[in-house]
């Protein structure tokens, strides 16, 4: 197609602007793209109305439509609680242990309690529930308060030393350091629990230890270290340590004792029964559990 | 507005010429309702096929489950993993539209492609309603009256129940066809089935009924491609204008013997479903249906003139047939370095789907070790480490396997427990996936309970079929 471009810049206007002799024609808009144009604006009016879109002082306006993203979120969130209600309502009638073998129930008291595991425990006990020191593992098979199902889920649902719950797990280790025991004591005490496992690197200590251990810690984590779940007394013949097993952590254990705190879930409404259900069948299934 | 119009702006579209496709006898038009009827025939039935392949399992020949994410076809069942054998099929089917089209042209535009196949029936189902060609011609003329209101809307409504149908048939392919139809008409299927019925509904009735060889010469855009694989020896639908020309009427050319064979009665251009005069030469419109040849034989046979003024030629043969010299054999042009090439191509990727059918494996596994935490120290000092396997069992009964897992390191045993399950024994439904949570465990005497990393593969044994299968992975010790 031949072009003809001298021809039609004479006839159409041009906008007045001109650089190097180049001028800037000023054709007319085509009709539909204006009318286009002013379904935009029309549009866009429309929408400022019928939508959330004026910014106020405290939020926006409504929007006719009475429209809210939040709304919405919220709409979804009960439709899916609607939706597991009736497994819900399994879950908190069936008997914990046989939860688990119920593979429907099971695989979504699993699937749920990984979700509340990871909103409300891997800030202590990590993403992997591997814990760290302090701060129990819940996939090795050691528990300092017992764990079958029904234990671990009176554990979540009451919290241990938990202030808010009368119900909570509650023992105190004493601070040795304090008027207790000697240092000498604490160092022949330190090395006998070290000889437990078979690591204790000066006799004479652990043979005045064997005494000192028998009067002061034998009531609770008896009298050949295995501890106590019922006070939840740590085994220390075992190869788990919460705190450390090294001399200088045992040394410093002894010395001024440990109390970890984990809240109780069920007071002030922070998991509902099904929630401590499903987290309970979760760390239960982790690997460790009895 | 100053502009001026000089001369008449050209227009940006050319508005479309009807074509109404008169009707012929012949060879090819029979050929072409057969088609017609098997192609139709296998879209519109096979979904309703019916295949056992044991309980629990779809019982339709041909499914593609988009929700089980299975395609099963007879006795093959493809897994998503297994996709590429769709991609295999798809590219022998382009390797199959290269031979054809190397060695007839636009042979699938002609007979096959479902554009032309519905054209034809919507063009049929027209001469039936409107009547044929000159009826129609006098139909488009005429003014809006009664009749013509009423055979037009006769007409729409056949086009759009074979267009429902059309759209209708498709979705029987992605679910359970006899299931399906009782939800279509009681109005409980899926809200994407009435989607897809109500789309494919619209297509085929717009690009059937009223778009027709507009989206050939248009739209589509094979036909473009296609010029790349014909050559001088590809057979295509050709004017043998040596032998017809110069055209006259029958009377005039009877008289005088130097005329042509071809007496201008416009019978191929009245067949046209696209609209073109055969006569012009080769032409990016034809679809090589055939139809003129039916129309020009025809006539021929009634004037006592050979047939064959139209027919299926090649480049390399007119020189030679305008010399007077025979063609060459029709073999000769079919079987050439490209046909050899693009069928042995076909053919390579064919057998290697079938290879790959037949070898792939009835079950298969796969690890994913858990690394968060990288080992877990047990109370008696053994080292855990754990592992989710995936175990596919593609059979269509329930399996057990058994899972054991070795080394090739010197003193490393490892003990195997399953997560819920009594000893190394799991079991997996029929055509599922399962997932199973797998611990090792490395006693002190075991090496690799301090060794930072130890290749592990875990064995799985099909306790009913005695098959194996195995993956590699690491176990991680404790390490100061």
């Amino acid at each position: 197609m031949a072009r003809k471009p001298e021809k039609e810049t004479k006839v159409v206007e041009t906008t007045g602007h001109e650089w190097d002799g180049i001028t800037e024609l000023d054709n007319p808009m085509p009709r539909w793209w204006l009318w286009t144009f002013y379904l935009t604006i029309i549009w866009g009016i429309g929408y400022t109305i019928a939508y959330p879109a004026w910014p106020l002082l405290n939020g926006a306006t409504p929007g006719l439509l009475g429209y809210s993203s939040r709304a919405e979120v919220a709409k979804d969130i009960a439709a899916v609680d609607a939706a597991n209600a009736p497994l819900n309502d399994k879950i908190v009638s069936l008997d914990l242990a046989t939860i688990a073998g119920d593979s429907e129930v099971g695989n979504y008291a699993i699937s749920a309690g990984g979700a509340v595991f990871r909103t409300f425990c891997i800030q202590c006990h990590g993403s992997g529930a591997a814990g760290s020191a302090g701060y129990p593992n819940l996939r090795d098979d050691d528990w300092l308060w017992g764990g079958d199902i029904e234990t671990i889920y009176t554990t979540i649902s009451h919290g241990i030393r938990a202030d808010e719950d009368e119900d909570t797990r509650l023992s105190e280790m004493p601070a040795f350091g304090d008027d207790y025991l000697s240092k000498v004591e604490i160092a022949q005490a330190a090395q006998f629990v070290l000889s437990l496992t078979g690591r204790a690197t000066d006799a004479t200590l652990v043979e005045g230890g064997a005494v000192v251990f028998e009067d002061n810690c034998s009531a609770c984590h008896g009298s050949d270290g295995l501890g106590d779940k019922f006070v939840g007394a740590p085994n220390l013949a075992d190869a788990i340590w919460l705190y450390g097993g090294d001399l200088e952590t045992v040394t410093e254990t002894i010395t001024n004792s440990r109390g970890g705190v984990m809240p109780a879930w069920s007071a002030a409404g922070r998991l509902n029964e099904a929630q401590l259900r499903q987290v309970a069948v979760y760390v239960h299934e982790l690997g460790g559990g009895e | 507005m100053s502009t001026e119009t000089p001369e008449e702006a050209p227009k940006l579209y050319a508005a479309r010429e009807p074509v109404f496709p008169k009707r012929v006898k012949g060879k090819f038009r029979q050929l072409k309702w057969w088609l017609m009827i098997f192609t139709l025939g296998v879209y519109y039935i096979t979904p309703w096929i019916r295949w056992n392949r044991g309980p629990d399992m779809p019982d339709q020949a041909v499914l593609i489950d988009m929700a089980g994410r299975r395609f099963y076809m007879f006795w093959i069942e493809i897994w998503p993993y297994e996709f590429y054998f769709v991609a295999g099929l798809l590219i022998m089917a382009g390797l199959g539209l290269f031979l054809f089209t190397s060695a007839l042209g636009r042979v699938w535009c002609g007979y096959a492609c479902p554009q032309t196949v519905w054209v034809d029936l919507f063009v049929q189902v027209e001469r039936w309603i409107e009547g044929d060609r000159n009826a129609r011609i006098r139909l488009l003329n005429a003014k809006w009256d009664a009749r013509k209101w009423r055979l037009r809307l006769a007409k729409w409504t056949a086009w759009l129940l074979i267009a429902v149908s059309t759209g209708g048939a498709w979705v029987f392919y992605f679910a359970d066809a006899p299931t399906l139809i009782v939800e279509l008409f009681t109005g409980q299927a899926a809200f994407i089935a009435y989607a897809f019925i109500a789309s494919l509904t619209a297509t085929t009735f717009i690009f059937g009924g009223f778009m027709q060889e507009q989206i050939c010469t248009y739209m589509c855009p094979w036909p473009r491609i296609q010029a790349a694989m014909m050559d001088e020896d590809t057979m295509t639908v050709s004017y043998r204008d040596w032998r017809g020309e110069p055209r006259a009427k029958l009377k005039d050319s009877m008289a005088d013997p130097s005329l042509g064979d071809c007496i201008d009665c416009n019978a191929c251009v009245a067949a046209c479903p696209v609209g073109i005069d055969i006569r012009e030469g080769q032409q990016l419109e034809c679809i090589t249906c055939a139809l003129c040849i039916d129309a020009c034989d025809d006539m021929m046979i009634k004037v006592g003139r050979p047939t064959g003024l139209i027919a299926y030629l090649t480049a390399n043969d007119e020189p030679l047939e305008r010399s007077g010299k025979p063609p060459r054999n029709m073999w000769k042009h079919l079987i050439r370095f490209r046909t050899i090439m693009y069928a042995t191509l076909w053919g390579a990727v064919g057998v290697g789907l079938l290879v790959a059918l037949f070898v792939r494996a009835e079950i298969e596994v796969s690890v994913a070790p858990i690394r968060n935490p990288n080992y877990i120290v047990m109370s008696d000092g053994t080292i855990r480490n754990d592992y989710d396997i995936r175990i596919l069992n593609k059979h269509g009964e329930e399996r057990q396997f058994r899972v054991t897992a070795e080394t090739d390191e010197h003193n490393s045993n490892f003990v195997v427990e399953l997560q819920g399950a009594e000893g190394v024994i799991v079991t997996a439904p029929a055509d599922t996936t399962i997932i199973q949570r797998v611990y090792l465990f490395a006693e002190l005497k075991n090496h690799a309970a301090y060794r930072e990393r130890t290749e592990v593969h875990i064995w799985i044994e099909d306790l009913t079929s005695g098959d194996t299968a195995h993956v590699e992975t690491v176990f991680n010790g404790k390490t100061p």
